[in-house]
């Protein structure tokens, strides 16, 4: 170790080690996360009896569009994906504009009552009612089993609107909002053309992070919906893959019992890659997006 | 006073769009967040739907004490507990550490492809999680199953056994998003002087010396932050993955507070009861928090308010 002792730029010994050591490590963590993903993809375009027997490990073992075919025939799945689609779509734009309607006023310094409206927001981050009284909420509302139960108690999200408050702050010059002003623009004006433009990167990771949550959110649906043709994907979901009820799946006058058993566990794979293609499809974007609202976040927590 | 007080109403008067834009948010939160806070006293009514929450007749802390009188009050708190202990103690380490050995890789493929991947499974969905870990677990015909067969081991019932509940969920959560929270280490790295690391160098720091000198030392606010966050959530566990890990076999460590809170009370209509053991919880979580934050304060100024 003594030739380590002030050789910066050929990396001495000790840091080679290092690198190695790291790469390795993380090589191996890189196969631990990506192989059941990996997996899933694989088993699902596999012959079923392949992958019960357990010879799918690397590639596809007879090739099979099968489940994929099985998938799509099933009505639960078609009708969970349009009500998701539906729900996302329309969730998601009260969930943006609400947001930015708080958060501009927010971000203003002349706003007169903002620390008062501010700490009123943020206190419930850290404390609520609770799913009870939440719910007796929404049901003196007249709103339990409608779209509406699953996207107006979580019209706003605290967090994402301390996000884009910040964002205003610091990336809009208040130079320019102050010239806008004086020379007789509406705020409401100031903020569609002037505003909104420039802030349109933390309006799309805001609009990203809400629409992942409706599509991923099951918890609502099952506590306020009791009409089955109105359950999300997630909920159809969870019959299949959790509750095991693949009935739905199978063509039953022609199947023998063991023959179903072995269809069941090969659709399971391929329910999983068709639900969640759309988070697939789109991550790229939500990558390069979401991690920027990270950052933005973590700038003024 | 008269010209401060009539020059801030026509401060108000000339933000009039403002405040129209922030009306329908304020009334969101006052009638999903503070409604839902001031119907928390059916907690100490016996509430009955025919006369709404004001009208319900009080009765004390007669739904606290049932809850602790009852058998599955201690099993319930220390599942609760004992499952956030185990999700902190294997959960908040690793990002850090993850965050740490990515900051050290030259940019380029690699790095991309380890942030690209890690980052992946966040955007799975609880069922989908759930389903996965159901299918590959499973001890006939699931891949570790396989896998056990293959070193000759015996097949192990993961959802069948209350000792598999707990290290499956906080393992699960790892793999799920340890890549997603290493996000926020890597981006308070970038904030670290690097005139340290120069100086570090001319005395003849090693990258290890370097990353345990100056890259940790430099995390900590951070580590501080979200530490009190995490604390502050130590009594509770969420729903939604809790409650479909559940099955009759595991249920012994599996119940925890939020899912005994929705069977009892939306489901069983007991709905006092089930508003008096959430407020329990709220409480303890929201004490814990101000606890913690108030100890950070004065040991480390770190704090979040």
């Amino acid at each position: 170790m003594a030739k380590a002792i002030g050789s910066s730029p050929p990396a001495s010994r000790g840091d080679r080690l290092f690198d190695a050591a790291n790469k390795l490590l993380l090589g191996l963590l890189l196969v631990l996360i990506a192989y059941p993903l990996y997996f899933v993809v694989i088993a699902s375009f596999s012959d079923s009896t392949q992958v019960l027997m357990g010879h799918v490990f690397l590639l596809p073992e007879g090739f099979s569009l099968d489940a994929y075919a099985r998938v799509l025939r099933n009505h639960d799945l078609a009708l969970g994906y349009r009500n998701v689609l539906l729900y996302c779509a329309v969730g998601t734009l009260v969930n943006v504009a609400m947001t930015v309607a708080g958060a501009y006023p927010l971000s203003r310094r002349d706003f007169a009552g903002r620390r008062i409206i501010m700490l009123l927001i943020a206190f419930t981050m850290f404390f609520g009612g609770g799913i009870i009284p939440t719910y007796i909420v929404v049901k003196s509302l007249g709103l339990v089993n409608s779209m509406w139960a699953l996207i107006l108690p979580g019209a706003v999200s605290a967090w994402n609107l301390i996000i884009m408050r910040t964002f205003f702050q610091h990336a809009i010059p208040i130079e320019l909002q102050e010239s806008a002003l004086l020379d007789g623009c509406s705020n409401i004006r100031l903020l569609l053309r002037i505003v909104l433009p420039l802030s349109l990167p933390v309006v799309a990771v805001v609009a990203l992070y809400y629409a992942v949550g409706h599509w991923n959110s099951y918890f609502p649906a099952l506590i306020y919906l009791s009409d089955r043709s109105k359950y999300p994907l997630q909920m159809f979901l969870r019959e299949l893959l959790v509750q095991n009820q693949l009935q739905t799946m199978m063509e039953t006058d022609s199947e023998t019992m063991a023959q179903q058993a072995k269809v069941a566990e090969g659709l399971k794979y391929a329910v999983i890659v068709v639900s969640s293609l759309p988070m697939l499809c789109l991550y790229p974007l939500l990558q390069r997006y979401f991690v920027k609202g990270v950052m933005v976040g973590a700038v003024k927590g | 006073m008269l010209t401060s007080s009539r020059s801030r109403m026509a401060a108000v008067l000339r933000n009039w769009q403002l405040y129209a834009l922030i009306a329908p948010v304020l009334a969101y939160y006052v009638v999903f967040h503070y409604m839902p806070m001031y119907g928390l006293q059916i907690a100490f009514k016996d509430f009955m739907a025919s006369k709404g929450i004001g009208g319900s007749e009080w009765v004390g802390l007669k739904y606290f004490k049932q809850f602790f009188d009852s058998f599955y009050a201690g099993r319930i708190l220390k599942n609760t507990l004992g499952l956030s202990a185990l999700q902190l103690l294997v959960g908040f380490p690793m990002p850090i550490l993850l965050a740490l050995m990515i900051s050290e890789l030259r940019e380029g493929r690699f790095k991309r492809t380890v942030q690209s991947v890690t980052y992946a499974p966040h955007f799975l969905s609880a069922v989908v999680l759930v389903g996965m870990m159901m299918t590959l677990l499973s001890p006939g015909n699931g891949l570790v199953g396989r896998l056990l067969a293959l070193f000759g081991a015996e097949p192990i019932h993961f959802f069948g056994s209350p000792g598999w509940f707990k290290p499956l969920y906080a393992l699960s959560d790892v793999w799920q998003n340890m890549g997603w929270a290493s996000i926020i280490y890597l981006a308070a790295l970038a904030g670290i002087d690097p005139q340290l690391y120069e100086a570090a160098v001319m005395d003849g720091a090693g990258k290890l010396r370097k990353m345990l000198h100056i890259t940790l030392p430099g995390l900590v606010p951070t580590i501080v932050v979200l530490l009190i966050l995490n604390l502050g959530t130590l009594m509770s566990v969420g729903f939604e993955k809790a409650f479909l890990m559940q099955n009759d076999l595991n249920l012994d460590s599996s119940e925890v507070v939020s899912t005994y809170v929705y069977k009892k009370g939306l489901i069983g209509a007991q709905i006092s009861f089930g508003a008096a053991v959430g407020l329990f919880n709220s409480v303890i979580n929201f004490t814990l928090l101000v606890l913690v934050n108030g100890l950070s304060r004065r040991c480390s100024e770190t704090s979040l308010w």
